[in-house]
């Protein structure tokens, strides 16, 4: 696993409350970091078009456009991993913001170096494979980032596309969702099983015909997931 | 036989039904006997008058025979004799309904002769008879009966008997009339059987007429009593359709206002839980957000504390540990707020509390370097329907507690499971409780020593026996001054099953 760091890298924190967002820029330049604050969410697009960042902070709850809205707004034009703020056990919020695109959430209260290492797993970008994968009629190309499946080219978040290489590169094998969290994730959420079925189903959506009766990726109950061996003909 | 009595318990029409076909049995049974009694009274006493009357005309009729036989002859020949029952027995063309037996002469020695009609013989005659009319003079009957050749039945009889005498000899002879009552007989057979038939279509009618007037009760009952389960399931806007103003309907509205009220409260309750779980969910968001900025500037100040003088760099640590404190208790407040409300919800997966145990065996940051915790009984999965977010919060809180309290040194997690549930006992050896303190133990804000309440929130084991609950499970407690304490948290294999109680015995008890 190769991992780039960059000084260079930028975090957009969209947060309504002043002092929440002047204090996670300050943490995040603390850990070398380029930063920039947007309080409401009619700013984001424009911030997101001009600043490019590697990684986004959304709070759940924003004046003018809210936090559900920037983030379809977002993934309509980019894959750029967003990180959710929610409040604690408010898990319709938590599943809502995944189910809109958000790659992983975090609760408030937060510890400084949970932030970051959510954040810094999130910059980090695995390289698990050298060379392209097919797998029946998807095809994907670590390289070039890109996979499509019956020729015609499908559109994954990064986060979908590791998911889906840690599958289809060990056919057949069972992933336990701590595993893929582990894996994907680049953290360990304990027990934090919404995180992988949401973005399973969304993974679904994208490249199975019908995600109600998945072929390519099948569910073990009780254990995790296992992409099927496709046959050979 | 059960499904009978079964029928008869829940069954209110088929109880009514019962009850009032078998009053209705006795009370026929006795009015039919009765009627009987009279009807056969009457036809016999009817009969053995006319009898009467007849046999004292035969019983003339055979004296004067007899007299006027003392002009002719000087001793009733025998064969006069039968000619006498034969002339008796001779009627002018009707149809006979006596036959005669004639006995004698009384007195002499040895058996006396019999002389009758229709093959009777002196033993058809009842023996008392007999004896009275050997004794007295006058005319006395009886009745008996007769055995009918090719019957098994016998007929009923009447039979007169006098005495009549012959002038000539002066020897006395036993005249007897037997009376056949085969007619009254049949006409009682069928007063009999039209009374049983009359009487077994009166107890069908009486059977369908309780039917139907019990069905007037039993349905409304027994729709009220759907309506009533419907609305207990939480249907609560059923109701009794009421018509009319008797007892039934009175019985609807009372329903229908009970529902009402009940209704009503309901409503206002869910309002209120409504309400608290709003007002708990902007608490939490307006709380969390500046206590996020506070944490997270107290932890930037604990960083650089080493740039500081001593007060300062203290008061960082200071601020950031009791900043901690801050958060676990609000945190727990608000999880307790969401039980009262009614509002906590659980994440259900399958959760293997035997590697739930290792884990906290094995944690560090809960089990400090002087405590040791063994894991005991965990070779084999123990699966369970569970949040693995609460059980896992569970168990951590039922370690710190003994590693807080108990001043312990060894700490034993163990499992044991059963078909339905499976248990973690937390077992420690520590100080252990009073029966008093046992009672308080699951109490919010109490703390069993006040001098080592540091770190806690004194809310640990009121939440997580919460946590118990909502799963269907129970966290039970067993305790001893100077042995230590286990605390045993069972959970159904099923979320939602109330479970009995621990699978492996409390060594306490």
């Amino acid at each position: 696993m190769t991992v780039r760091r960059s000084k260079h890298d930028r975090v957009l924190v969209v947060d309504d409350d002043a002092a929440l967002a002047e204090m996670l820029a300050i943490v995040l330049e603390g850990e070398d970091l380029r930063t920039r604050i947007c309080n409401t969410g009619d700013e984001v697009m424009a911030a997101f078009e001009q600043f490019r960042p590697d990684v986004i902070l959304l709070d759940r709850m924003l004046p003018g456009i809210d936090g559900m809205e920037v983030c379809r707004q977002i993934r309509a034009v980019s894959g750029v991993p967003i990180i959710m703020l929610t409040a604690k056990g408010d898990t319709t919020d938590i599943v809502d913001g995944l189910e809109v695109g958000a790659d992983d959430y975090i609760t408030k209260p937060f510890r400084n170096n949970e932030l970051v290492a959510r954040v810094r797993a999130r910059l980090r970008r695995t390289d698990p494979l050298a060379g392209r994968i097919e797998f029946g009629e998807i095809v994907l190309d670590p390289q070039a980032h890109t996979v499509t499946r019956d020729g015609k080219p499908v559109s994954l978040t990064p986060l979908e596309f590791d998911l889906l290489a840690c599958l289809i590169s060990a056919p057949e094998q069972v992933f336990s969702r701590e595993v893929l969290l582990q894996k994907v994730w680049g953290y360990h959420h304990p027990g934090d099983t919404k995180l992988v079925n949401v973005h399973m189903t969304r993974l679904r959506q994208k490249i199975e015909d019908d995600a109600e009766s998945p072929r390519v990726i099948r569910t073990v109950r009780g254990v995790g997931y296992q992409a099927i061996a496709p046959a050979a003909d | 036989m059960r499904p009978l009595v079964r029928l008869w318990r829940r069954s209110l029409r088929t109880r009514v039904v019962a009850t009032t076909v078998l009053l209705s049995t006795a009370v026929i049974l006795i009015v039919g006997f009765a009627l009987l009694r009279d009807v056969a009274g009457g036809l016999a006493d009817n009969r053995r008058e006319v009898a009467i009357a007849e046999a004292r005309a035969g019983f003339e009729q055979a004296q004067s025979q007899l007299d006027a036989a003392v002009d002719t002859e000087r001793a009733p020949q025998s064969q006069a004799l039968t000619q006498l029952v034969d002339s008796l027995a001779a009627t002018k063309g009707e149809v006979r309904s006596y036959d005669l037996v004639l006995h004698g002469p009384l007195g002499a020695a040895g058996q006396a002769p019999v002389r009758s009609s229709g093959d009777l013989d002196l033993a058809d005659v009842d023996p008392d008879l007999v004896k009275q009319v050997g004794s007295e003079q006058g005319v006395f009957w009886t009745f008996s009966s007769l055995s009918t050749v090719g019957s098994p039945d016998r007929t009923p009889v009447v039979t007169v008997g006098s005495r009549v005498t012959d002038p000539g000899s002066h020897e006395q002879y036993a005249l007897y009339y037997v009376f056949s009552m085969a007619d009254q007989q049949e006409t009682l057979d069928l007063v009999r059987n039209a009374l049983l038939s009359g009487g077994a279509v009166l107890l069908i009618m009486v059977g369908m007429v309780a039917w139907l007037v019990s069905r007037q009760v039993v349905d409304p009952l027994r729709l009220l009593r759907r309506i009533a389960e419907r609305f207990a399931a939480g249907n609560l806007e059923q109701r009794m359709h009421v018509k009319g103003d008797d007892d039934i309907a009175r019985l609807s509205s009372s329903f229908n206002q009970m529902a009402e009220s009940l209704q009503s409260q309901i409503r206002r309750l869910e309002n209120l839980s409504m309400l608290q779980q709003r007002f708990v969910s902007d608490v939490s968001h307006e709380l969390r957000t500046p206590l996020t900025t506070v944490q997270m500037a107290s932890q930037v100040l604990l960083e650089a504390r080493g740039d500081f003088d001593p007060q300062t760099a203290r008061s960082a640590e200071l601020l950031n540990a009791e900043l901690g404190r801050f958060e676990a208790l609000l945190s727990d407040l608000l999880d307790l707020s969401r039980f009262d409300a009614g509002a906590a919800t659980l994440e259900l997966d399958p959760v293997d509390l035997a590697e739930v145990a290792k884990a906290a065996a094995a944690d560090e940051s809960l089990v400090r370097a002087q405590i040791s915790a063994t894991a005991l009984g965990v070779a084999e999965p123990a699966v369970v329907d569970a949040d693995i977010r609460r059980v896992d919060r569970m168990v951590r809180n039922l370690l710190a507690n003994a590693i807080r309290y108990s001043q312990s040194q060894t700490l034993e997690i163990s499992v044991a499971q059963a078909a339905d549930r499976v248990s973690l006992s937390v077992r420690d050896h520590g100080v252990g409780m009073t029966a008093e303190q046992v009672r308080r133990v699951f109490d919010r804000f109490w703390r069993g020593d006040p001098a080592r309440s540091h770190g806690g929130t004194g809310l640990g084991l009121a939440i997580s026996r919460e946590d118990a609950a909502l799963h269907g499970g129970r966290l039970e407690v067993w305790s001893k001054p100077g042995l230590g304490t286990e605390f045993i948290l069972t959970l159904p294999r099923n979320v939602g099953e109330q479970v009995s109680g621990a699978v492996m015995p409390a060594e306490f008890e």
